[in-house]
């Protein structure tokens, strides 16, 4: 599983400026384990936000928000709501928020951090990587996250090697700060380019040893039972 | 002659590069230094250009001061963290460099290291954003520093692109650059003096010095080599056709450089000539140019 915290309520409302119709998206998967973005936790943010103002125009806990087939599926019926709104908030992992900001042509804001775990083990993975770098960028890059998506891992802008979209590094992929324009673009938020990411505290990237111990710790956060021998 | 006098006077400005070689023999820096002396405005030292380990671009820039040139310390974010970086910026600082020119750096397995672990701790605009809070006398960290820097900060950009993203990312980190702390700019290698234009007609908004990148070329081939293999470096068939039939192809390819000079000139403010072992023809092309 993957490992979120919520991010702090200042900055999510900073990422919402301007904005006063919002979606909020959950994750009945490892953000309902973390308690960061199941019902609960998305009711919680309902309350907050509509409290500051903001007309929460619907929400949705998906299963496994990993997923870009659920994604699609559970929001199909609330498609209208999505639409209306000027954007989705999503609380849930960096693979959730890039599955949802594939899916859904509308600002996607992250509501979470995702923390490192030393490497991650055992989801269905998409195309979409998180690095669990424990400060989500995704607000500035469209939803698709620059550590994972370019080679050099640049938070600022692209390197400038890039052949007809092609990365330098490794042309048999895309350069990912050109995906980051394009998204950027059909979202209309080109501005975000010109914010600048200041240099980043890496030592979120560093598991705690906690983190290290096991892949079900919000699992073994409960009652214990999955520790129990089989007699 | 200074890079930063030039700049701040308006003049046209002209600047080139040596490359430091691999190992301790610095006799061809010293020769280029000798020629160059008093004939450009600054010298760029590439920082392990390619990817390829050399000899510094620090401790060659030292050696340039003391031949009385003025050295643009260029600095790539790939292959030291934000604690060495601002350290050799301050070690910059007091061998007496004046002028420094930040890059991401080429990929290690682009290089003659591939097994080379990547940094980029820091990428090109935080890089900026640093040097201009070490000039402000205090580091990344927020700490002041017992005596600050007084660098010029140059940046890069390139000005013709394949897509629209890149081009239109381009501008917008050239933007960004500014916002940071960049005060000049020096270019790809520029070879259609239209698209040069077009990108000019964006980028004048900014009012800050551009100087246009100039590789001469040395023949037909390594024109079609650079197009196949270079992103942002587009030669016109037409002046590949050109270099094809010469007979003197050095002859020609200096002739080419010059045209080209005075093409780009009242669209820029310098020129900044990456000669590629043609180090010591530099003098000869601003003379056909006029600049000399």
């Amino acid at each position: 599983m993957l490992r979120s915290e919520q991010k702090p309520f200042e900055e999510i409302l900073g990422y919402l400026e301007g904005e006063n119709m919002v979606f909020i998206l959950g994750c009945d998967g490892c953000a309902q384990a973390s308690q960061t973005g199941g019902l609960p936790q998305v009711l919680e943010m309902k309350g907050r936000l509509e409290r500051e103002g903001k007309k929460i125009t619907g929400y949705k806990v998906v299963d496994f928000l990993c997923q870009k087939a659920l994604v699609a599926s559970a929001l199909r019926p609330l498609e209208d709501r999505v639409m209306e709104s000027d954007s989705v908030l999503v609380l849930c992992c960096g693979v959730g928020i890039q599955t949802s900001a594939a899916m859904i042509l509308k600002p996607v804001h992250p509501g979470c951090n995702t923390i490192n775990l030393g490497g991650s083990r055992g989801e269905w993975r998409g195309s979409e990587r998180c690095m669990e770098c424990g400060d989500c960028l995704l607000d500035y890059t469209g939803g698709i996250c620059p550590l994972a998506a370019c080679s050099k891992g640049l938070r600022n802008g692209a390197c400038g090697g890039a052949s007809n979209g092609r990365c330098e590094v490794s042309p048999e992929k895309p350069c990912g700060w050109e995906l980051i324009y394009a998204r950027l673009k059909e979202t209309g938020r080109l501005d975000m380019l010109k914010k600048f990411v200041p240099p980043k505290a890496w030592n979120k990237m560093r598991p705690t040893p906690e983190m290290l111990s096991t892949s079900v710790w919000a699992l073994e956060q409960g009652d214990g039972s999955i520790q129990e021998g089989i007699e | 002659m200074s890079l930063r006098e030039a700049l701040d006077s308006g003049r046209f400005a002209i600047t080139t590069e040596v490359g430091p070689l691999k190992g301790t023999d610095t006799s061809e820096i010293l020769e280029v230094a000798e020629i160059l002396s008093g004939k450009v405005d600054g010298v760029n030292v590439t920082d392990q250009q390619s990817a390829v380990m050399r000899l510094g671009s620090l401790a060659t820039c030292a050696i340039l001061v003391e031949k009385g040139l003025d050295p643009v310390f260029q600095i790539t974010c790939r292959d030291r963290n934000r604690i060495a970086l601002q350290s050799d910026l301050l070690s910059a600082s007091v061998l007496g460099i004046k002028s420094v020119l930040v890059i991401s750096g080429d990929f290690p397995t682009l290089g003659d290291h591939i097994d080379a672990k990547d940094v980029y701790d820091l990428d090109s605009e935080q890089l900026i954003w640093t040097i201009n809070r070490m000039n402000e006398g205090y580091d990344l960290a927020g700490n002041e520093l017992q005596g600050k820097t007084d660098l010029l900060i140059g940046a890069v950009v390139k000005p013709v692109s394949d897509t629209e993203e890149s081009f239109e990312l381009q501008l917008a980190m050239m933007e960004k650059k500014i916002s940071v702390g960049a005060r000049f700019f020096q270019t790809q290698a520029v070879y259609d003096v239209d698209a040069f234009e077009q990108f000019m007609r964006r980028a004048e908004q900014f009012r800050v010095p551009v100087l246009a990148g100039v590789i001469p070329l040395k023949s037909a081939g390594m024109a079609r080599y650079m197009n196949k293999n270079v992103s942002g470096v587009f030669v016109p068939e037409s002046m590949i056709a050109d270099m094809a039939k010469a007979k003197d192809k050095t002859a020609k390819g200096l002739q080419v450089t010059a045209r080209l000079i005075n093409d780009l000139k009242d669209l820029c403010r310098g020129i900044h000539m990456m000669a590629i072992g043609w180090e010591k023809k530099v003098p000869e092309i601003l003379e056909l140019a006029n600049l000399a």
